[in-house]
C-alpha cells in the first residue's frame, strides 16, 4: 500500500515539474517579447527556441514519450509525422517566399 | 515503477479481463496516428499562415489586432487545463475504492471549466477583432488567422464535448476497460491541443507583436 502510494507521490511530481518548467518556458517567450531586451530577430528565433523545448516538455512529462524502449513505436511515428511536416511546411515556405522576391 | 506504468497513466487494464493489454496499447496506438495526421494539417495551416503573413492588404496587421495580455491569460488557462487533466489520470490509475470516483470527476470538472474558460477568451478576442473590421474576407492575412487559431478552438470544444460524454459514462458504467481507454485518449488529444497552442501562441501571438 505504502508503495502504491509513494509511486502516486512520485507521478504527482513528475506531472507538478512538467507543469511548472512548462509555464516557466512559456513566461520566458511573453517576457522577452514583453520587455524585448533583444533586437526583433534575435528575439524571434528565442521565442521559436523555447516553443520548440517547450513543446518537447510536453511531449516528455504530459504525453509520457520518452527514448526508453517500451515507447518505441509511439517515438517513431512522432519523429515520422515531424519529419513530413518540417518538409511540407519548409517546402512551402521556400517555394511561396521566392516566387514574392520574383514577382517584387 | 516500469517504464511501460509511466508510459500511459491509467494503462493498468490487469484487473479488467475484457481488453487485454496489447488490444489497449493497439488502440491507443491508433489513437496517436489519427494525432499525427491532425497535427499535419496544423502544420500546413501554419506554413498558409507563413506566407499570408505580409498579405494584410492595407488592413489591420497583426501588431494593430493581438493582444499579449489576453494571448497570455489563454496560454495560463490552458495550460492549467492540461495538469488538471495530469490529475484525473493520476486519480483514473489510483482510483477511489468504491464505484464512485469523486476525484476523478472533480479533476474531469476542472478541466471541462478551464476548457470553456479558454473558448470564453478567445471569443472574446474573435469579436473584439470583428468589431475592429479584422474579418476573414479582409486580407489573405487574416483569412490565413480564422483557418489557424477557430481550427484550434473547435477542437477545444471537441474535447469538452468528449470530456462531458466521458463523466457521463464514468457515472454510469464506473471504470471499466473501454471507459479508461477513453478517458486515456481524451487525455493524449487535451494534452496535443495543448502542444498545438504552444506554436499558436509563438508563431501567431509573438512573432506578429514583435516589431
Amino acid at each position: 500500500m505504502t508503495n502504491l502510494a509513494d509511486e502516486r507521490k512520485s507521478e504527482v511530481r513528475a506531472y507538478i515539474a512538467g507543469f511548472s518548467s512548462a509555464l516557466l518556458l512559456s513566461a520566458a517567450s511573453f517576457g522577452l517579447v514583453w520587455w524585448r531586451p533583444f533586437s526583433p530577430a534575435t528575439t524571434l528565433a528565442l521565442v521559436f527556441g523555447l516553443a520548440l523545448i517547450q513543446m518537447i516538455v510536453h511531449f516528455r512529462f504530459f504525453l509520457h514519450i520518452s527514448f526508453s524502449r517500451s515507447s518505441r513505436d509511439d517515438l517513431q511515428l512522432i519523429l515520422f509525422a515531424a519529419l513530413i511536416m518540417a518538409l511540407m511546411v519548409s517546402g512551402t515556405l521556400v517555394i511561396l517566399f521566392n516566387l514574392r522576391t520574383r514577382m517584387m | 515503477m516500469s517504464a511501460n506504468e509511466l508510459r500511459h497513466v491509467g494503462l493498468n487494464l490487469a484487473d479488467y479481463g475484457e481488453i487485454t493489454q496489447p488490444e489497449a496499447e493497439s488502440a491507443i496506438f491508433g489513437f496517436w496516428v489519427f494525432l499525427m495526421s491532425d497535427a499535419v494539417l496544423f502544420a500546413l495551416l501554419f506554413a498558409t499562415y507563413g506566407t499570408m503573413l505580409q498579405a494584410t492588404a492595407s488592413g489591420p496587421t497583426p501588431a494593430s489586432e493581438y493582444k499579449i495580455g489576453s494571448a497570455l491569460a489563454e496560454t495560463l488557462v490552458l495550460l492549467t487545463s492540461s495538469f488538471s487533466f495530469g490529475m484525473a489520470s493520476i486519480a483514473m490509475k489510483y482510483p477511489s475504492p468504491g464505484a464512485q470516483q469523486p476525484r476523478l470527476l472533480g479533476w474531469m470538472a476542472v478541466t471541462l471549466a478551464l476548457g470553456m474558460l479558454f473558448m470564453g477568451l478567445e471569443f472574446h478576442d474573435f469579436l473584439g477583432m470583428v468589431k475592429d473590421g479584422a474579418l476573414a474576407t479582409r486580407s489573405g492575412f487574416l483569412s490565413a488567422f480564422f483557418a489557424l487559431v477557430p481550427l484550434h478552438g473547435l477542437h477545444v470544444l471537441a474535447g469538452c464535448v468528449w470530456l462531458i460524454v466521458m463523466m457521463v459514462q464514468v457515472v454510469h458504467f464506473h471504470l471499466d476497460a473501454r471507459v479508461r481507454i477513453n478517458i486515456l485518449r481524451l487525455g493524449l488529444f487535451w494534452h496535443f491541443l495543448d502542444v498545438v497552442w504552444v506554436a499558436i501562441f509563438s508563431v501567431v501571438y509573438l512573432q506578429g507583436l514583435i516589431h
